[in-house]
């Protein structure tokens, strides 16, 4: 198992030095002058430029520059934003929280929903209830999520306020502004039951259920799919029709016999969709005006802060890297054959 | 050929895509002759006008915008947009994607191992961080949106093609092939290409639709087609200031994006079915 898990490690290096090389060269390729840039349009006389300039080391060769940098890297420095002067790492782990929370929510209401949805088609396959959910299905992949987003604010926001206010849902940001958490975990599910303010858990909650609905429909199309032709296969399986012989009720089959065997590919496509859904975040986020990493980045290309897009971009693919590879780990734990692939 | 259309045509959704993508493509092939109207003509005495069915005239028939410009029009000239930009963006991951992939699978070694590193590089980025950080660079616009779909699409035809084109190499006809003598490129580009053009087609297919998604997608974050230009996500991106009055606004142009994205995704599974008979019931 530690071979296993030490060769795909090994396996990631040489993507984690070609991100850094990205990042680096990220930096270089931007229009614009960063010294111009730091300085201000005001500021920039001669010699204020030429010292900055030697500061940063930019009059080195480019190879001695890209080490310089690794070796910031090695020690955690990102920079600094060139907006606000902020560190690129601290405002990262401050937003991270809630980016992740939005996309774990995503995850599972996207999980959840998608094998239920499969199931209950491959159960009734071929009839109308088959196709419509398929249909549904196939529109939930097409679904452009920033038109989905605004779709929910103007149905549960606009509309529903005016109709049902009891269902009305808030569609800006992770809490209402009458509370007042302090960030213990940066997780506000948790700080609000954390806190003693009364209401501020469902509050939270309810400020969830949105975004991470419109983020999670893409995912849930692709685990509903993904179910089906898994469960399809496995319900034509021997086994399964030994379980039935036995006079097990059909239900107990799928959950107990089939389902559970036709979910190892279903968690592993689940797992994949991180990348995914850190991509999506960056619209979701935008939409929903959600304090995490995806507005951070877009806000930061507005602004040009490029410090920002570069270190922000680059712990972005660290993190996706991480999660592929904790995937991968975990399938070879569930499935000895990927430990030990015949060749 | 007669087989593969009678084959869409037999499947009742992959007929339906084909009918609907052939009409979008002769939409935005018409659109100066069928737009009411010109799409940044903005008409100062019918501002947020509204559609026929809700009150307005048939001037307007799906109203105006904030602007007074004739939203069926640049809806109408939105589809030559975003169909131009899927269709470039396709071809251009398409033929690097190919050449790379032909290359990988023809020199096992250090090139083909460069080349598997490469790809693994760009996959590790989730797409859209990818094409924001190249528009970043590049700038915003049309262009640069078609070159950064481009490359996060390239990815997976080099893949896919190097994967079909190591399985054909190993068939008998391709070791026939090389005994007549046949040289390298030839080998390459007539032999085994063409042996993997099915996957790669229904790749190209589906790969357009999302170049469509994404392409909206940076339009809708304001890095894609700039103001005036009829784009269906900049115009989405304008209407969320009007979610509350002007509710056409918003639901026209992503229902125009849903439209186009089902209609291709419905002729590339249609297509798989047909082509590709393997790679049924996968994704």
């Amino acid at each position: 198992m530690w071979r296993f898990v030490l060769s795909r490690l090994a396996m990631t290096v040489p993507t984690v030095i070609g991100i850094t090389v990205l990042a680096f060269a990220l930096a270089r390729l931007l229009p614009g002058d960063p010294v111009e840039v730091m300085l201000g349009e005001r500021m920039s006389d001669k010699a204020a430029h030429a010292k900055m300039v030697q500061q940063l080391g930019l009059d080195q060769p480019l190879p001695l520059q890209y080490l310089s940098y690794l070796g910031r890297l090695v020690r955690g420095e990102l920079g600094a934003s060139l907006v606000n002067r902020k560190s690129v790492v601290s405002e990262f782990a401050a937003l991270f929280p809630a980016t992740v929370e939005l996309a774990l929510c995503a995850l599972l209401i996207s999980a959840l929903g998608g094998i239920l949805i499969g199931t209950l088609a491959a159960l009734r396959r071929g009839s109308w209830v088959d196709q419509g959910l398929m249909g549904l299905s196939l529109t939930g992949h097409s679904m452009p999520i920033y038109w989905s987003g605004l779709l929910a604010i103007m149905f549960f926001s606009v509309w529903m306020r005016d109709v049902i206010p009891m269902l009305a849902l808030p569609v800006s940001g992770r809490l209402a502004v009458v509370y007042d958490i302090p960030a213990r975990t940066g997780f506000m599910l948790i700080d609000t039951l954390l806190s003693d303010e009364r209401g501020a858990f469902r509050s939270a909650v309810s400020h969830l259920i949105l975004p991470g609905f419109v983020l999670g429909t893409y995912a849930m199309a692709i685990v509903a799919r993904m179910t089906r032709s898994c469960l399809l296969e496995t319900l034509s399986l021997e086994f399964v029709r030994a379980a039935r012989a036995r006079g097990l009720p059909v239900w107990r089959v799928v959950i107990k016999h089939a389902l559970r065997n036709a979910l190892i590919p279903v968690v592993t496509v689940i797992g994949l969709q991180t990348g995914g859904l850190l991509g999506g975040a960056v619209l979701t986020e935008t939409i929903f005006s959600w304090p995490g990493i995806g507005r951070w980045l877009v806000d930061a290309i507005y602004q040009r802060d490029y410090t920002v897009l570069q270190g922000g971009i680059l712990l972005t693919a660290l993190m996706v890297i991480g999660v592929n590879l904790l995937v991968d780990v975990l399938y070879g734990a569930i499935d000895p054959r990927i430990r030990h692939p015949r060749v | 050929m007669r087989e593969l259309w009678s084959s869409l045509v037999q499947r009742r959704a992959a007929a339906a895509g084909l009918f609907v993508c052939v009409a979008l493509v002769l939409i935005a092939v018409l659109a100066p002759w069928v737009a009411p109207h010109d799409p940044v003509a903005q008409f100062r005495d019918a501002l947020l006008a509204k559609p026929v069915w809700s009150g307005g005239t048939w001037r307007y028939p799906l109203g105006t915008d904030d602007l007074g410009r004739d939203l069926l029009s640049r809806l109408i000239w939105g589809a030559r947009v975003s169909l131009a930009v899927g269709i470039a963006s396709v071809v251009l991951a398409l033929v690097p994607g190919i050449l790379l992939g032909l290359v990988a699978a023809f020199f096992p070694g250090w090139i083909a191992i460069v080349i598997g590193r490469t790809v693994d590089l760009l996959v590790a980025i989730p797409g859209l961080l990818l094409a924001i950080a190249v528009v970043a660079i590049l700038g915003p616009g049309l262009v640069n949106t078609v070159l950064a779909i481009a490359l996060v699409m390239l990815p997976p035809f080099v893949r896919l093609v190097r994967a079909s084109a190591q399985m054909e190499m190993s068939r008998d006809y391709v070791a026939a092939a090389r005994q007549c003598g046949a040289s390298k490129p030839r080998l390459m580009f007539d032999t085994v290409l063409r042996n993997c053009a099915a996957p790669v087609i229904v790749q190209g297919t589906l790969g357009f639709s999302s170049a469509v998604l994404e392409a909206a997608a940076l339009g809708f974050l304001g890095l894609g087609a700039q103001p005036p230009t009829a784009e269906w996500g900049t115009m989405l991106a304008s209407s969320r200031g009007f979610i509350e009055t002007a509710s056409w606004l918003v639901t026209l142009p992503g229902l125009a994006i849903l439209v186009t994205v089902i209609a291709i995704n419905l002729l590339g599974d249609g297509l798989r079915d047909a082509l590709d008979p393997r790679l049924k019931n996968h994704g």
